[in-house]
C-alpha cells in the first residue's frame, strides 16, 4: 500500500502568481495512493524542507512528489531532505510547474490545469518507482589539460601544486600560446613574455606536468573520474630529448620559405625551425611542406650540422594512451578573418594590418625587431588608424555578434605606446563604443586620449584604399555628423577573436555542449561557470567566451579548484538510474550494443531458464559502471527487454496516461 | 540552350549596344535567348515601401512570364537585375507580398518566386564557365587593361543579391581574363557612380566619377567596362572623355571576333 505526500510550492510569485497553490493542493489529496499535501512558499528553504521531513515520519510517507521548479535546480535538495527523514531518495519525483508551467503561461486557470496534469503524473510514476541504490566508481588521479596557452599552462600550474599529475597536451611545436605573441600587457603596460616565459618554465620544470607538445587528442572514451584518451604525438623528425636547441640547424637549413606563424605571417621561418627563442620545450621541429629532405630526399643538412644528432626523418607520429579522473578544454582563440572585411582592403593592401600583426611588429623579437615599421616599404609611418569593432558585434552574418571585450582595451595600448615611443606618429581611433569596465581600465583609456592626444573618432569606417604610395581612410564621424577622409600610412584592424578551430572538435570528442559562437557552454552561466554540462569537463579561457588575461588566469584557477575538488575524492557515487536487460525477454540482437554510447553494453551467451524450458542463449548484458542512463538502448530494443531503473517504460507510460485522461 | 530574357526598356533606346552586342555574342557562344513577349518597365528602381505591391507587380509579370516559359530569367541591365532579383526574393520570403499580388493579378498558378533570376555574367560564369569562354575566345585581348567598373546594383545589398563579394568582388576580373586582356583592380570598382544623384546634383555625381577615374587610371587602367546604363552614363558625361568606358557585352563581342574588320563604332 503506497502512502504518498504531495507537496506544492509557491516559490514566492513565480509559481503562485500563475497557479492556484490551493487547487493543485485540492486535487493533489484527491489522488490514488496520496495521503498528504501541502503548499509552502519557499519549499527548497529550510522550512520547507522540515515541511516534508516531518511529513515523511508522521504520516509515514513511502514516496512523495514536490510540484516545484525544474529538477535541475532542486531534485538534489529534495532527495537529500527524503533521505534525512529515512526515505530511499530515489522515491522522490520532481513536478516541473515553473519552467515548464508558470513561467511559460499568462493565464491563471491554464496554468492551474497545467500544473494539476503534471502533478498527476508525477504521482502516477511514483506509485511505481522502486527504492535504488547509488553504486561507486573509482578517481583516476591524473587531470588532462588540453591546450597550453596561459589557461592551460595555470590551470596546470594549480592542479600541480596540489599534488595531483597534470598532463598539458598542446597542438603547437611550444606552449605559450597567444600571450607569447603580445608585446606589453594592459593596463600596467608589463612585458607579457616577461611574466609569462617564467610559467613556462614552471610548468617544464613542475615533476606533476608531463608536457605532450605537437600533439593532439585523438579519442576520448570513459565518464567522469575515469576518462581514456589517445593522444596523437605529431612526428617533429626530431629527438625531443637529444636537441639542444643550439638553433645551427635553422641557420643552415636552405629552406627559408615557411611562413613564420608566430610572427602572423609577417616574415619567413627556416623549414626546421623553434617558434620563438623562449620555446618551451626549446626544441627544433621540422616542417614537412616545407623540408627538402623530406619532400624530395635530397638536402640533410640540418642531420649533418646536428652535432647532438637530433635529427630523424624516419620519426612517426606516436600514440599515448592515458587515463584521467579529469578534463580541462583551454583551447583558447584566434583572431577572424580580416579579409571577409575588404572595405578595410586587408587582403589588397600590405600597410592594413590585424592587431596581432602590430603586435609582433612593435615587438623586440618580432620581423622588425620592435622598430615600428610599415610592412610595405619598411619605413617610419607618420600617421596611422586604428578601427575597432571589425567583426564584432556585428548582425550582418560576415562577422560575429558578441563584443570581443579585449579590443577597446589593446587598441588604446597600442595607441598609448605609439605615441609614446614616436610622438611624431599621429593616431585615429574609429570607435562605436569604447567599453572599459575593468580594474584601471578606463584610466587606462583616458590616459590614452588625453595625456597622449590620441584622436579618438566615433563612427565607423566606410572604406580603406591605397592613392599615391599611402592610404585613404573615409569614415564618418557621428559627433560632427560629417563624413571625413583621412590620408594615413598604416591601418590597423581590431579585429574579433573567435574560438580555436580544434575547440568544436574537441568539445564534439568529449561530449560538452558548445553555442552557436562554438564557444563551450557552461553548466550554468552564473553559478558553475567553469564546467561544462558533462561531468568531469572543465573550462578555462577563452574557449568559455572573450577573456582577457587577468580573467583568464582567475579563471583558469578555479577550474583549478573543480578539478582538485574532484581528484581529491577516492570514490564517486554512481548514478542508479541505469538500464538493465531482461534476460527472458532479449532476443541478441545487438541494436542496443549499436546505439550504446559509453560501450556499456557486451553479450554473453549461457543457459537461461525460460518457464522452464532451458536453453543456452546470447543475451546482453550492461556494465552499471559504465552505464550513464542516456536510455538510447530502451529506445531501439524491439523485444522490450532493455529498460532503464527510475525511469522504466511503465514509469513512462502511466505519466502519459495520468497527462492525457 | 534556351533562357528567356529581359532587356528592359534602357536597353531598348540609351544602351542599344549593351542588348545588341549581349545578343549576338549569346548566339555566338550557342545561347538562345528568348525576349519575353510584351515585358514592361521594371519599375527601374526597387520600392522599398513595405505596404506598396503595385509598383512590384511589373516585375512579378515579367518573373511570372518566364516561369511559365519553363527557363531562367538573364538580364543584363545591372538596374533591371537588382529590381528583378530582389521582388523575386520578396515573392519567396515575404508571405504578405505574395498573397497581396497573387491576389491582385490572379495568375492561374499562383507565383512563388520560383524563378531563377540570373545576370549575363552569371550565365557566363555559370552556365557555360569561364574556363570555355576562354576556348570560344577568336581574338584574345591581349595587352589591353582593362579596369572592371562594377557599380552598387549588382552587388548590394549582397545577402538578396547573392552575385559576388560585394566589398571585393572578382567575377568582371574573371571575365576580363577569359577574354585574354588584363585585369585591373582598383578600389574604387564598386563604388556609387552618382546615380540618379546627376539629376539633383551634377557636382557630387562628378565628384563621384573623378574618384572612380582617378583610381582607375592610379592602378593602371586604360579604359573600364560596365553593365549598368545609369554608370556607362555618369563614367562617360562626368568625364574628358580620355578613360574611354564601354559595355561588357562589347568586349566580348570583340573578343568573340564578331566585329568585322575591327572597327570600333561607338554610339
Amino acid at each position: 500500500m503506497q502512502r504518498l505526500g504531495v507537496f506544492v510550492c509557491w516559490c514566492g510569485s513565480n509559481i503562485a502568481a500563475t497557479v492556484d497553490v490551493d487547487r493543485v493542493v485540492a486535487e493533489a489529496k484527491v489522488q490514488p495512493g496520496v495521503v498528504f499535501a501541502q503548499d509552502y512558499q519557499y519549499m527548497c528553504s529550510e522550512a520547507g524542507q522540515n515541511i516534508i521531513k516531518d511529513a515523511i515520519k508522521q504520516y509515514g510517507l513511502n514516496g512523495i512528489v514536490v510540484c516545484s521548479c525544474s529538477p535541475r535546480m532542486h531534485e538534489a535538495t529534495f532527495r537529500k531532505a527524503a533521505e534525512a527523514a529515512g526515505l530511499n531518495p530515489y522515491m522522490v519525483e520532481i513536478a516541473n510547474i515553473r519552467e515548464h508551467c508558470s513561467w511559460i503561461h499568462k493565464d491563471k486557470e491554464a496554468g492551474t490545469e497545467k500544473a494539476c496534469v503534471l502533478m498527476r503524473a508525477a504521482v502516477a510514476k511514483v506509485l511505481l518507482n522502486t527504492p535504488l541504490k547509488a553504486g561507486e566508481s573509482k578517481v583516476v588521479k591524473r587531470a588532462l589539460v588540453i591546450g597550453g596557452g596561459i589557461a592551460g599552462i595555470q590551470t596546470a600550474l594549480d592542479i600541480a601544486d596540489a599534488g595531483f599529475p597534470v598532463d598539458i597536451v598542446e597542438k603547437n611545436a611550444t606552449i605559450g600560446g597567444r600571450m607569447a605573441q603580445l608585446d606589453k600587457t594592459f593596463p600596467t603596460l608589463d612585458c607579457s613574455s616577461c611574466i609569462l616565459t617564467p610559467k613556462m618554465v614552471e610548468a617544464k620544470t613542475n615533476e606533476n606536468i608531463r608536457l605532450i607538445t605537437y600533439a593532439e587528442v585523438e579519442e576520448v572514451s570513459g565518464f567522469v573520474g575515469s576518462f581514456k584518451a589517445k593522444i596523437r604525438k605529431k612526428a617533429r623528425f626530431v629527438k625531443e630529448d637529444v636537441c639542444t636547441g643550439c638553433g645551427v640547424c635553422m641557420s643552415k637549413c636552405p629552406s627559408k620559405k615557411g611562413l613564420n606563424e608566430f610572427n602572423m605571417g609577417l616574415n619567413n621561418r627556416p623549414a626546421i625551425y623553434i617558434p620563438f627563442a623562449q620555446a618551451i620545450p626549446n626544441v627544433a621541429v621540422i616542417d614537412k611542406t616545407q623540408c627538402i629532405k623530406l619532400n624530395t630526399g635530397k638536402c640533410g643538412l640540418c642531420e649533418k650540422v646536428c652535432t647532438a644528432g637530433a635529427i630523424d626523418y624516419t620519426q612517426q607520429d606516436e600514440f599515448i594512451e592515458e587515463e584521467y579522473g579529469a578534463i580541462v578544454m583551454a583551447t583558447g582563440f584566434r583572431p577572424i578573418d580580416a579579409s571577409k572585411f575588404d572595405e578595410y582592403s586587408y587582403s589588397t593592401c600590405k600597410d592594413v594590418v590585424t592587431s596581432l600583426e602590430l603586435e609582433r611588429i612593435m615587438n623586440a623579437a618580432g620581423p622588425t625587431g620592435g622598430v615600428l615599421l610599415r610592412p610595405s616599404d619598411g619605413k617610419h609611418p607618420h600617421s596611422i588608424v586604428f578601427v575597432q569593432c571589425v567583426g564584432s558585434r556585428d548582425v550582418s552574418g560576415r562577422g560575429k555578434p558578441y563584443c570581443s571585450k579585449i579590443c577597446c582595451m589593446y587598441t588604446a595600448k597600442h595607441a598609448m605606446l605609439i605615441r609614446d615611443k614616436y610622438p611624431d606618429v599621429e593616431v585615429h581611433v574609429f570607435y562605436i563604443d569604447v567599453r572599459t569596465p575593468g580594474k584601471n581600465f578606463d584610466e587606462f583609456y583616458r590616459r590614452a586620449a588625453e595625456q597622449y592626444d590620441v584622436d579618438y573618432i566615433k563612427g565607423q569606417v566606410g572604406k580603406v584604399w591605397e592613392e599615391d604610395g599611402h592610404l585613404v581612410v573615409r569614415g564618418v564621424d557621428l559627433i560632427a555628423n560629417e563624413q571625413i577622409v583621412l590620408n594615413t600610412d598604416m591601418v590597423v584592424l581590431a579585429t574579433a577573436i573567435e574560438p580555436d578551430p580544434t575547440a568544436r572538435k574537441v568539445a564534439n570528442m568529449l561530449t560538452a555542449s558548445i553555442d552557436t559562437n562554438d564557444f563551450i557552454t557552461e553548466a550554468h552561466p552564473k553559478l558553475r561557470p567553469v564546467e561544462s554540462p558533462t561531468a568531469g569537463i572543465f573550462l578555462s579561457g577563452v574557449c568559455q567566451g572573450p577573456k582577457d588575461i587577468p580573467e583568464t588566469v582567475s579563471q583558469a584557477g578555479a577550474a583549478a579548484s573543480k578539478v582538485i575538488g574532484l581528484l581529491s575524492k577516492n570514490k564517486l557515487t554512481t548514478n542508479p538510474c541505469v538500464a538493465h536487460s531482461d534476460e527472458l525477454l532479449c532476443n541478441g540482437c545487438s541494436c542496443c550494443e549499436k546505439v550504446c554510447p559509453y560501450g556499456a553494453i557486451s553479450y554473453d551467451t549461457h543457459l537461461i531458464n525460460d518457464h522452464g524450458v532451458k536453453e543456452t542463449r546470447r543475451v546482453a548484458l550492461v556494465n552499471e559502471a559504465l552505464c550513464q542512463g542516456c536510455g538510447a538502448c530502451t529506445v531501439v530494443c524491439p523485444s522490450g527487454a532493455m529498460d532503464l531503473k527510475g525511469f522504466s517504460n511503465k514509469q513512462i507510460m502511466a505519466e502519459v496516461e495520468a497527462i492525457c485522461l | 540552350m534556351n533562357y528567356s530574357y529581359y532587356p528592359g526598356c534602357t536597353l531598348k533606346t540609351k544602351a542599344q549596344d549593351l542588348d545588341f552586342y549581349g545578343r549576338e555574342s549569346a548566339a555566338a557562344l550557342g545561347i538562345t535567348l528568348e525576349e519575353l513577349p510584351e515585358w514592361q518597365c521594371c519599375g527601374a528602381v526597387y520600392p522599398i515601401a513595405r505596404d506598396e505591391i503595385a509598383t512590384k507587380l511589373s516585375a512579378i509579370r515579367a518573373l511570372m512570364a518566364a516561369r511559365d516559359n519553363g527557363t531562367p530569367l538573364v538580364t543584363l541591365c545591372s538596374a533591371c537585375h537588382h529590381v528583378l532579383t530582389r521582388v523575386n526574393g520578396d515573392m519567396q520570403r515575404n508571405a504578405d507580398i505574395r498573397m497581396k499580388a497573387n491576389n491582385y493579378l490572379k495568375p492561374a498558378v499562383p507565383y512563388a518566386g520560383e524563378t531563377r533570376v540570373i545576370h549575363y555574367l552569371q550565365l557566363l560564369r555559370d552556365e557555360i564557365g569561364f574556363d570555355n569562354l576562354k576556348q570560344a575566345v577568336k581574338k584574345p585581348l591581349k595587352g589591353r587593361k582593362i579596369g572592371a567598373y562594377y557599380g552598387c546594383l549588382l552587388l548590394r545589398p549582397s545577402k538578396e543579391m547573392q552575385f559576388d563579394d560585394p566589398e571585393n568582388p572578382h567575377i568582371i576580373e574573371d571575365f576580363i581574363k577569359a577574354l585574354g586582356a588584363e585585369p585591373v583592380v582598383y578600389a574604387m570598382r564598386n563604388e556609387c557612380c552618382g546615380g540618379y544623384v546627376t539629376l539633383k546634383s551634377e557636382a557630387q555625381a562628378k565628384e563621384n566619377v573623378d574618384l572612380i577615374i582617378k583610381n582607375a587610371r592610379a592602378h593602371g587602367a586604360e579604359e573600364l567596362i560596365t553593365a549598368c546604363p545609369l554608370c556607362m552614363y555618369n563614367l562617360r558625361a562626368h568625364q574628358d572623355g580620355s578613360m574611354p568606358v564601354r559595355y561588357i557585352t562589347e568586349l566580348l563581342y570583340e573578343a568573340l571576333g564578331l566585329r568585322e574588320g575591327g572597327a570600333a563604332d561607338e554610339t
